[in-house]
């Protein structure tokens, strides 16, 4: 099962400069898991292991475009050719 | 309508059927046109609205200078505010927004203290913070965790929404300071059972995110997760799209976030127009187009053109 992953600039360290990836997993939980087998240290910068494996706060995922805090956080289930992003949490809006 | 000053005419604005974009007559599309404000943005009401109430409660004494971090449209509405009741205004804004919001905020007498562009308003909030523990005789009203910048949609947005359109299901914003969603978020709750409220995060270029640091992101102190339905986040490509698709399709001349949140309207419309619901979407028109002119958003010969013209810009 093939999910795209858009990585943001501070994150590409882990992935060689690339812009997105490839991984698989039935829940973002577990493609987590899986990207970490092949760009090490990704997973910890992402996932709050001491806060019970929730996403660190100021990092926000987004299943095809929506908040996975709004779905099932974490363990918002994937199906096939879904795409997911990372990005760092900021102040924005016409402020 | 008639009003005892010009700072008396915030707020009361139309509410307008989208008769084109919507996808049918039962499910309508309405925008709420928040450009029809004094200095022209939906920031007159928390700007005006967060000013009140910091003379009421003393915080703001007559000849004081007010700090505001703001990308442009709160500080334009604080400024002329200031201007007209004698304050001085010092903004702290990021150096890669457009020329015209330069020019408005130096137009109503406003210093700007520029951040860098690299840091976005994430850099511009912890620099006016640094510059308010220096000065503590400045005023920082604090847009990102003032409690009246909320208070005024819950105030006036919120109730105007409701009187216009008793059947709404649905209310779609933009998520910057939060505090239009929280606000009329937290009206619509208590008075519509079941109503929605959808935001629509602006998502910028690599560019404009660069150098952002994980471990020291920014959430708002005012955003509570529990008003929201939900959250998306919308690309320039999508913005910019929606923004022109407004204009051709409905004469509405609104700045680039109104695309965003337009396309999340449209994806709530779209759901409810196939599961077979009814649906009543109001979403904010923050404010028109004329400070994004110069960008060339609205007149590139194609939407590609015109997303290459914003790149690495904070449009939102």
């Amino acid at each position: 099962m093939a999910i795209e992953v858009r990585i943001p600039t501070i994150l590409r360290t882990y992935t060689s400069g690339e812009k997105a990836v490839e991984g698989s997993g039935a829940t973002i939980d577990e493609l987590f898991k899986d990207l970490e087998t092949r760009h090490a240290g990704i997973r910890e910068r992402l996932v709050d292991e001491a806060a019970g494996g929730e996403l660190r706060r100021f990092v926000n995922v987004y299943l095809n475009d929506e908040d996975v805090r709004f779905l099932a956080g974490i363990s918002t289930e994937l199906t096939d050719g879904d795409s997911v992003t990372i990005l760092p949490a900021v102040a924005g809006g016409t402020a | 309508m008639r009003y005892d000053s010009p700072l008396a005419a915030v707020g009361g604005t139309p509410l307008v059927r989208l008769p084109s974009l919507s996808p049918s007559e039962t499910v309508r599309v309405w925008a709420k046109l928040e450009d029809r404000n004094p200095t022209g943005s939906v920031k007159d009401r928390p700007a005006l609205h967060m000013i009140e109430q910091a003379e009421k409660d003393g915080r703001l004494t007559p000849g004081a200078t007010i700090l505001e971090p703001t990308s442009g449209n709160t500080g334009i509405s604080l400024a002329m505010a200031a201007k007209l009741k004698g304050y001085r205004m010092v903004c702290v804004m990021p150096e890669n927004t457009s020329e015209e919001r330069r020019a408005l905020l130096a137009m109503w007498g406003a210093e700007i203290i520029p951040s860098p562009a690299a840091g976005g308003s994430n850099t511009a909030v912890r620099q006016a913070k640094e510059l308010a523990e220096r000065h503590p005789d400045w005023v920082m009203l604090y847009q990102y965790g003032n409690p009246d910048n909320a208070g005024a949609h819950y105030a006036t947005t919120g109730p105007e929404i409701l009187a216009d359109l008793p059947e709404i299901t649905h209310f779609v914003a933009g998520l910057g300071t939060t505090g239009t969603l929280m606000g009329v978020g937290r009206y619509l709750r208590e008075h519509v059972p079941g109503v929605s409220i959808v935001a629509a995060e602006p998502r910028y270029d690599d560019v404009v995110y660069g150098l952002r640091n994980l471990d020291e992101g920014f959430v708002p102190e005012l955003y509570d997760a529990s008003v929201l339905t939900t959250r998306y986040s919308v690309g320039s490509e999508d913005a910019v799209r929606r923004t022109r698709e407004l204009l051709a399709r409905e004469g509405i001349f609104a700045g680039v976030s109104t695309g965003a949140v337009l396309h999340a309207a449209l994806g709530v419309a779209r759901k409810a127009e196939r599961a077979g619901e009814r649906a009543d979407i109001a979403f904010i028109v923050a404010d028109g187009g004329w400070k994004y002119l110069s960008t060339g958003v609205y007149t590139a010969a194609t939407d590609e053109e015109a997303v290459a013209t914003l790149h690495g810009q904070l449009w939102a």
